[in-house]
């Protein structure tokens, strides 16, 4: 399907290049904040000057680059540090090249030109960027394309992906009615978290289905309620194991993928 | 056993028929390590019959197309018509990534498993917003832990991915390298 791509779906990315000519201050707000990152307004800044990549004049793109952060910031847009690095960087490799060459450097030394690994930066980086414009591509045309009807509905569909949201509401009606129950806290039961880790995990490999809420209201202390959730956020995120709910504000299980 | 005197008097023709029955009811693409397992026929049949129904969309040149996606087969309608069947559907395209979550997608699709510091050292700028997004959006998942200095979490591309980007697998994917020329090229 992809050879067959009908024309609507090209796309071309550098036309669609944030141009900084803009009317407004609001519409090149805009246009700047556009860009992916520092790298990016770079390689934007060589290709607007026309220059070689490989034979970068670092001195008028250092002070291109410059102009554009300063307007960032005079346009109050939120400057990210990577920006300001990617200045510094700029500035240390222009201060690099005004440097005479050491004359009692041995000849056959090679030098080394200060560009070199800002040259390998851009040029892995544009890389990706292309790549991004396949994936941009590729997932236009995959919006094209529709699969036999899902019908999105509580009965036909049994499971609907739990969000962390679900369970902290889970987490909350439950630790709403500790509060309620009248405790005495006498021992100090200490659960550390790997073994409440540990031991959810061979809950849920033997029983394969666990309810988060008959898993919370086991625990017998706020602390260990507290150390039980973390427990459910950390197994999910690094166990492979899914938090599914059958159907909305039914109950979350915990059910290994 | 019932299941082995059906399979013996399967014609390729009835296997086609049966295989093509089972991909239009799933609801996610179908492997044809599943199609194998509950019909009881061997790969290579299922891979046959498959073929021979592939090539029969083709021919037919209907609305329906037969297609190799995230690892199985799915039975999806053909590019050409989208207009119509968004309108049918009353849908538009959903939201498009950001360029910033489409470079960050593009790094950890190749790159993978890699953590949030190599993204930043490819892309130059930090990564959090995009890759909370891209989770969000279950384009990619953790992959556990790089076992270095502060343990950083690892991420990869999902299922889900390989079905919003049309991909069979990561294969697919052209080689990081043959965008070296694309980029080469624009200077």
């Amino acid at each position: 399907m992809t050879d067959t791509q009908p024309e609507q779906f090209t796309f071309d990315f550098f036309k669609e290049q944030p141009q900084i000519v803009a009317e407004s201050s609001d519409e090149l707000k805009i246009k700047l904040g556009a860009f992916a990152g520092p790298l990016d307004l770079l390689l934007y800044l060589i290709k607007q000057e026309q220059a070689n990549i490989f034979d970068i004049p670092v001195a008028r793109i250092t002070d291109e680059y410059l102009k554009y952060v300063r307007l960032m910031k005079s346009l109050d847009i939120a400057v990210a540090a990577d920006f300001l690095v990617m200045a510094a960087t700029l500035i240390e490799i222009k201060s690099k090249m005004l440097l005479p060459r050491d004359p009692f450097a041995a000849p056959e030394e090679e030098f080394e030109d200060p560009r070199q690994e800002l040259v390998d930066r851009l040029l892995e980086y544009e890389k990706y960027k292309s790549a991004a414009q396949m994936l941009y591509e590729r997932t236009t045309i995959e919006q094209a394309v529709f699969p036999r009807g899902r019908i999105e509905s509580d009965e036909n569909n049994a499971e609907v992906d739990a969000s962390v949201f679900d369970i902290l509401t889970v987490f909350q009606k439950i630790l709403a009615r500790h509060r309620d129950e009248v405790q005495m806290e006498i021992q100090r039961e200490e659960v550390s978290l790997a073994d409440m880790i540990k031991a959810l995990k061979k809950r849920i490999f033997d029983e394969l289905e666990l309810s988060v809420t008959a898993f919370f209201e086991e625990m017998h202390s706020k602390r260990e309620l507290v150390t039980a959730f973390i427990a459910v956020l950390e197994i999910v995120r690094t166990e492979g194991i899914r938090l599914i709910q059958k159907k909305t504000f039914g109950d979350i299980v915990l059910k290994k993928v | 056993m019932d299941a082995v005197e059906q399979k013996q008097t399967r014609t390729p023709a009835e296997l086609m028929a049966i295989v093509e029955a089972l991909i239009f009811v799933s609801e996610e693409p179908i492997t044809v390590k599943t199609l194998a397992d509950v019909l009881e026929e061997n790969k290579e049949s299922i891979q046959a019959a498959i073929e021979e129904l592939k090539k029969e969309y083709e021919d037919r040149d209907g609305g329906l197309q037969l297609r190799e996606i995230a690892g199985g087969w799915q039975i999806s309608t053909r590019t050409e018509y989208h207009e119509e069947v968004r309108k049918y559907l009353k849908t538009r395209p959903s939201a498009k990534l950001s360029l910033a979550s489409l470079e960050t997608l593009a790094v950890i699709a190749y790159k993978q498993p890699v953590t949030v510091p190599e993204i930043l050292e490819i892309r130059g700028v930090q990564s959090a917003s995009a890759i909370k997004t891209l989770l969000d959006k279950r384009l990619i998942v953790a992959k556990g832990r790089k076992e270095t200095v502060g343990r950083p979490m690892m991420y990869g591309t999902s299922k889900d991915f390989l079905i919003q980007f049309g991909l069979k697998d990561l294969s697919e994917l052209p080689s990081i390298e043959d965008f070296e020329d694309i980029a080469g090229s624009l200077q």
